[in-house]
């Protein structure tokens, strides 16, 4: 049986899959998840940009109480995270531990399996982010 | 020309697991208990407010199925009212315009919810729709667990200690003692909040809300309707306002953008400054959000609730004192009908009859309702 | 001349996941006796967390495919994904990886399954597709969160990994192929039917009509191709399901093995099968100089082997730093025991609603 909507998360995959905000072309500020409007100025003169996919945690929280659908990634771990451009989001922490996260730390996004619907229905990707791993440069 | 309104009667069920009562059974002993206190009067309308009872009881067109357990109601106006576990106090607010605005004379507000239908795990889900569904829940987030960033942010922001934290659970569980409604009837220590589960670090099991079954109702009135009760409440003002439903859209996370605004229309229409508050009840889902509730309100400035309370503010001695129902955390939150419970708490200390500890003979309340992270709030302020 | 030789890698990338499980501890949870993993030549083997799968493997050495290429994504004309843990068994799982990576919609993506050379198919049918100018640049990604059924032999390789190379006009590679050769025939060694959570093998039958009939082949038969001998070779990177096969495979074929060791991976991080020798190339390319010349030959069970011939281009070098490297992810790791390791893989069984 299928328990999350198909659609609904189908048409949000700009954002999930590629990080895609939004761009206040009067205020200049950028948003995370995109919206019609900017949601900081009110204008509706906003673009879709795709945002860099590294920033730092500003704050952070190890869940233990978890809801339906999430046992499996428990203690479930999320951040408030600043993007290098200044845009804010919230997002999973994967790959890390309770013990590793500091504020500031540096994070990166990699594509992941958010939620699993049950034996037979969809799996729903996402950006999560975790620690950055050494090597390479920086993109 | 607003007409004025009235509290002209309260009902309370005690919070708990009430796994032998329904929804209609809930809203039928708090009603009734509110239609008796005020008198048996004749209602024009029933408003209720409810967060989930279309997950947790598949139960929509409630308003129309509680309004059948009540006399003489039926043919009457029957409408529900849902903003997430705001959904209270906006339900409280629907009754007041309909009574400002002339539609109704007399109107019936409670607030229901069911949360322990279904195991906590599906509560816990069920209740964070108060968030951003796409963009916060999607990632496993949770109503606590947002509050989680914010306590973490507010603690290193201004440099605030777990023991400082503590103050505002144990000044709940203290309050509550003596709330023959509240879910939570014992005392805890800072130490005892400081060792208690971990929910969503740093919010610990003591620092958040539990989950707990409960209705709470009211009787609003016009002024001719409300005749000559002696014990009835005038409505100074309300007030609504909003913010994003998503923290991260915020400039400044720690301010509850929606809370201030509606302090501030609220104060103006009913004249008054935040200091001549003598009792408020708020919002504390957890301590932070109650923590932000006070610096919202302009009973503390920005990055102080936590040290004013740990010295002793906000007490049943201070002015105002806030929460002593023992506020969400210990009082209980029945998601959809706290506001309720807030607003007839607040009813009941400036009648003088509140049934727990009281205000020093208080002339002046207010409550404060948030939905989610304060994407929402309601305001209601009344006089004696 | 042949069509081959114009085109190149244009980029690569390879991912490992972080966690690492011992040989030993599964010599402690099933009973094994406890020298059976130096006779494999494995000490350790890399592990995808619970919220990684093939699809999110792919992805993140296709990205960093991507970072070396330095290209527009929308360039890319063909996706090719070679796994046999495909998270779903109707759906393809390139789209997800080509949505991800803002390679859709105009280009062609799909599955491949040759068991653990559908990766290698992929990179065949890139070359094919850049050499004939139908796309300028295609992609193929092999990965895997290789499954093995607990306690048989299998499970102290079947590992988490995958690698990805896109295949572009020589002028613009770091390496250009100089030529290619394929050997199959139907050798039923390993296979996993439909609704089987596992695979299941014939044991020794997998390594000599299997493993090393048809590496050998391919080989032999690219070396008549292209006129070579193993010293022209730098390097020599062979399928790998554990340590000691690509060694022995090599020395047959007349490779010292100092010329296998800077591709062998397996020891260190499992047999991630559509991974394995494609990571193995990565590794290589991570450190070649400019005029090296590569011999890569992965193998699939069911059975069939490519040999490739590929020389390093002074471009290499700018393009080593631009992403991470094999080793740098071999380096980062965390030790989980076979609990752990369980719940990662899905090897508990829940109740999922």
């Amino acid at each position: 049986m299928v328990r999350l909507s198909i659609s609904r998360h189908w048409r949000e995959k700009g954002a999930y899959y590629r990080l895609e905000g939004i761009e206040c072309l009067d205020c200049g500020k950028r948003s995370y998840p995109p919206a019609p409007v900017c949601p900081h100025c009110g204008s509706r003169n906003v673009r879709r940009v795709k945002l860099p996919r590294t920033g730092r945690l500003l704050s952070y929280t190890i869940t233990y109480s978890i809801p339906e659908g999430f046992r499996e990634y428990a203690p479930v771990m999320l951040g408030l995270i600043e993007l290098d451009d200044g845009t804010r989001l919230v997002s999973q922490l994967t790959d890390t531990k309770p013990e590793e996260l500091r504020e500031n730390m540096r994070v990166e996004a990699v594509l992941r399996r958010v939620q699993v619907d049950g034996e037979y229905g969809l799996i729903h990707y996402a950006l999560k982010f975790r620690p950055h791993r050494p090597g390479g440069r920086k993109e | 020309m607003e007409s004025k309104v009235y509290v002209i009667g309260v009902g309370l069920t005690r919070i708990a697991r009430l796994y032998d009562k329904g929804l209609t059974d809930l809203f039928a002993e708090a009603s009734l208990k509110a239609l008796e206190d005020a008198g048996w009067p004749e209602v024009d309308a029933v408003v209720v407010g409810s967060m989930l009872p279309s997950i947790h009881n598949e139960q929509s067109s409630l308003a129309s199925l509680l309004a059948q357990s009540l006399p003489y109601t039926r043919g009457k106006m029957a409408v529900g009212v849902e903003d997430a576990d705001n959904s209270g106090l906006a339900a409280v607010i629907k009754g007041y315009s309909l009574i400002a605005s002339g539609l109704a004379k007399t109107v019936l507000v409670a607030g229901v919810e069911k949360m322990t239908e279904y195991p906590s795990a599906m509560a816990i889900r069920a209740l964070s729709q108060a968030c951003n569904a796409q963009h916060e829940l999607f990632h496993g987030a949770t109503l606590i667990s947002l509050q989680a960033l914010l306590m973490r942010l507010y603690m290193n922001t201004y440099g605030i200690d777990r023991d400082t934290m503590s103050a505002w659970p144990v000044l709940m569980h203290s309050n509550a003692s003596e709330n023959p409604y509240a879910q939570l009837r014992f005392k805890v220590t800072k130490e005892q909040v400081a060792s208690s589960m971990m929910v969503s670090d740093p919010i610990r099991l003591l620092d958040s809300s539990p989950i707990g079954d409960g209705a709470a109702a009211i009787v609003l009135a016009a002024s001719d309707a409300a005749g000559s009760r002696n014990n009835a409440v005038e409505i100074a003002a309300v007030a609504q306002a909003s913010d994003t439903v998503g923290i991260a859209y915020r400039e400044d996370p720690l301010r509850l953008l929606a809370a201030e605004k509606a302090a501030r229309t609220a104060y103006e229409k009913a004249g008054i400054k935040a200091r001549d508050l003598d009792v408020v009840e708020l919002h504390d889902t957890t301590t932070i959000l109650g923590l932000l509730g006070l610096e919202a309100l302009g009973l503390s400035p920005r990055g102080k609730a936590a040290v004013m309370v740990d010295e002793g503010e906000f007490s049943s001695k201070s002015k105002p004192s806030v929460n002593l129902s023992g506020g969400l955390k210990a009082r209980g939150h029945p998601a959809g009908a706290t506001g309720v419970y807030q607003a007839a708490e607040i009813a009941l200390q400036l009648r003088g009859d509140y049934p727990g500890r009281r205000a020093p003979d208080p002339e002046m309340g207010l409550a404060l309702g948030l939905g989610g992270l304060g994407s929402t709030a309601s305001i209601i302020v009344m006089r004696r | 001349m042949h069509p081959e030789d114009k085109t190149g890698i244009v980029g690569w990338g390879a991912y490992v996941p972080r966690y690492r499980l011992k040989a030993e501890e599964i010599v402690r949870i099933w009973g094994f006796e406890k020298t059976v993993p130096k006779g494999l030549f494995i000490i350790e083997k890399a592990v995808g967390g619970s919220d990684e799968d093939a699809v999110t493997i792919g992805w993140e050495a296709a990205r960093n495919a991507l970072m070396r290429a330095e290209i527009d994504p929308k360039e890319i004309g063909a996706v090719f994904f070679g796994t046999e843990s495909k998270p779903y068994a109707v759906k393809p799982s390139a789209t997800i990886i080509a949505e991800a990576l803002g390679i859709t919609p105009v280009t062609m993506a799909s599955d491949m399954e040759f068991a653990c050379r559908a990766g290698s198919e992929g990179l065949r049918a890139s070359i094919g597709l850049v050499a004939s100018g139908m796309v300028k640049y295609a992609m193929t990604i092999g990965a895997d969160t290789a499954q093995a059924n607990p306690g048989d032999v299998l499970e102290f390789t079947a590992s988490s990994g995958g690698a990805a190379f896109i295949v572009g006009p020589r002028e613009e590679a770091a390496a250009y192929f100089e030529g290619s050769y394929t050997y199959v025939t139907d050798t039923p060694d390993f296979w996993r039917r439909a609704h089987s959570h596992y695979p299941l093998h014939g044991e020794g039958f997998t390594g000599e009509p299997a493993y090393f009939n048809h590496i050998i082949n391919s080989v032999k038969g690219l070396f008549n191709k292209l006129k070579l001998t193993p010293d022209d070779f730098d390097y020599a990177v062979f399928h790998q399901p554990n340590g000691k096969y690509p060694l022995r495979v090599g020395k047959r074929l007349g490779f010292p093995k100092e010329k296998i060791m800077p591709g062998l991976v397996t020891p260190w991080i499992g047999n991630t099968y559509n991974g394995s020798a494609l990571i193995g190339l990565a590794k290589v390319l991570d450190q070649a100089k400019p005029g090296q010349r590569i011999l890569v030959a992965p193998f699939g069970s069911g059975a069939g082997s490519d040999a490739y011939s590929i020389v390093v281009t002074e471009r290499v070098e700018e393009k080593q730093r631009l992403a991470p490297m094999v080793q740098e992810y071999i380096d980062d790791k965390v030790y989980i025991d076979y609990g752990l390791y369980a719940k990662y893989r899905g090897i508990i069984r829940r109740i999922t609603g």
